[in-house]
């Protein structure tokens, strides 16, 4: 299980994040929402260890992964997988070469067994065959579809998703919503995503945290949601027309 | 300042640790050789020419007096090329092709996640992209310096046969005349500090890019200049030391 307490981040006089406790949720889609500026991704790069925080730790089964030094860190980390906002590829590398990349570094598996695992991933992102592409030559839904593809090479307990559905079209960010949820249930992932897109909420939101101002606002379910009366939530969450009218029909 | 030169010695401590695995590691370094030894060949190859050749006709025009052998422009023409033109003009020019690319290809991993992605999977990210590049650079370097120094004598003979200001006779005569095998030395040596200040200063700006597209430019020149500047600060230090 993943647990943060009393997270802290500031930069120069900047308090991006103020004392933020929680405890996500093992084997589901845990979202941290907000606006922008509120500062979700920096959790997020705090809790994998991209940024120091300035207080406060996290927690890995018990372990705390904040006191760590980076040789201690290691054997945590190769049980992460990441999705970030770019996805960010190894543009130098083909699709394949990306996704085995950690395998490569981390195990002692051989060559075929390598091309193997790579191969059972793309089939499970549904982009078989795709193994000889450079990151350049494909689309945007693709490239994130590659990094799932990459994050989950090293079956990793933990799942952390930066802003999944951006730069996407509606249909595609449905499809990434779904893979990522099907993976978290198939392989038991405490997954941790950070994202404002409503749709991803009320789709796969197993677990929902709402930041604002720096602070934890809110805490609960995608069904709790649409009942809440937190202001700064509810001006968040139907912020938007078809929203508002969605509530209504409730 | 002190505060860049601190970060600077902590990321060149941080490169060279132990590798997650040997070799994955030693793949990118051969791989950088390539890119740095084989892909400046030839525009190594094409400035040592030149610069031989001028060098040894502006020589012999200097030189142009009854009173001193027509063989000096040899001789002159190979200790400067051996001393400074070929490590030092040399070291400036990949300092251009080596240095912008290493850091704009590591500022633009940067600024795209890319190292962001390495250290997520535990990979010790200086260590991946930094240290394969020093280590190309300080064992291609003396390589390339030795060709461009063997391309310039050949392009002062060149010079000769072609202006006819010396007998290529006279010129080779030259060249053989009063060799020390310390200034090769010297050169060597050159090229190693050289190559040694290039990737890694390079390297450091690049790892330090912070935004977009615009940045990883500013580094890649920033990287350029200051590691021009520190190349012909430590080219008067090792010529003062050595000779």
């Amino acid at each position: 299980m993943i647990e943060i307490k009393g997270i802290t981040k500031t930069f120069g006089d900047n308090e991006v994040l103020r004392g933020i406790s929680a405890k996500f949720k093992p084997g589901k889609n845990n979202l941290i929402i907000g606006g922008s500026g509120s500062g979700k991704t920096t959790l997020l790069k705090c809790i994998v260890g991209l940024h120091e925080p300035t207080k406060g730790d996290v927690i890995f089964d018990g372990e705390n992964f904040t006191e760590m030094s980076f040789e201690q860190r290691v054997p945590i980390r190769t049980h992460i997988g990441m999705l970030f906002q770019n996805s960010a590829l190894f543009d130098s590398m083909t699709v394949e070469e990306n996704i085995i990349f950690p395998l490569n570094l981390f195990t002692n598996q051989t060559h075929a067994e390598k091309l193997d695992r790579a191969n059972f991933c793309l089939e499970r992102v549904n982009l078989k065959g795709k193994n000889k592409l450079y990151p350049s030559e494909l689309s945007g839904g693709m490239k994130k579809r590659v990094g799932i593809a990459r994050a989950i090479s090293m079956q990793p307990k933990y799942l952390f998703v930066d802003e999944p559905n951006s730069g996407l079209d509606p249909k595609t960010s449905i499809l990434i919503d779904e893979l990522i949820n099907e993976l978290t249930e198939e392989y038991q992932i405490t997954t941790v995503i950070v994202t404002h897109d409503m749709n991803s909420v009320m789709g796969i939101g197993d677990h929902i945290i709402f930041l604002h101002q720096g602070k934890k606002w809110w805490e609960g379910t995608k069904d709790e949601i649409a009942h809440t009366d937190n202001k700064e939530l509810n001006d968040f969450v139907f912020a938007s027309k078809f929203m508002r009218a969605a509530k209504a029909r409730l | 300042m002190f505060h860049s030169l601190g970060k600077y010695i902590l990321l060149l401590r941080l490169s060279f640790r132990k590798p997650e695995k040997f070799s994955v590691y030693w793949a990118e370094v051969m791989r950088e050789m390539v890119s740095v030894g084989v892909g400046s060949l030839g525009i190594i190859s094409i400035i040592s020419v030149f610069i031989g050749a001028a060098t040894t006709i502006q020589v012999a025009f200097q030189l142009s007096s009854p009173l001193v052998p027509r063989s000096i422009a040899g001789s002159i023409a190979r200790d400067s090329t051996i001393l400074e033109f070929s490590p030092t003009i040399s070291s400036l020019v990949l300092a251009g092709r080596v240095g912008s690319s290493m850091a704009s290809q590591i500022g633009t991993m940067r600024v795209t996640e890319q190292i962001d992605a390495l250290e997520i999977m535990g990979v010790n990210a200086p260590g991946y992209l930094i240290s394969p590049k020093i280590i190309a650079g300080v064992t291609m370097f003396p390589i390339l310096v030795i060709a461009s120094i063997a391309l310039g004598i050949f392009g002062g003979w060149l010079a000769c046969v072609l202006s006819g200001d010396v007998s290529p006779a006279d010129y080779l005569s030259g060249v053989h005349e009063g060799f020390e095998g310390l200034t090769i030395r010297v050169a060597i040596v050159k090229a190693i500090v050289f190559g040694f200040i290039i990737t890694s200063i390079c390297a450091y700006q690049g790892f330090y890019t912070n935004g977009g597209a615009l940045e990883v430019g500013q580094s890649a020149t920033k990287g350029v200049v200051y590691s021009c500047v520190m190349v012909l600060f430590a080219d008067l230090v090792i010529t003062r030391i050595m000779l």
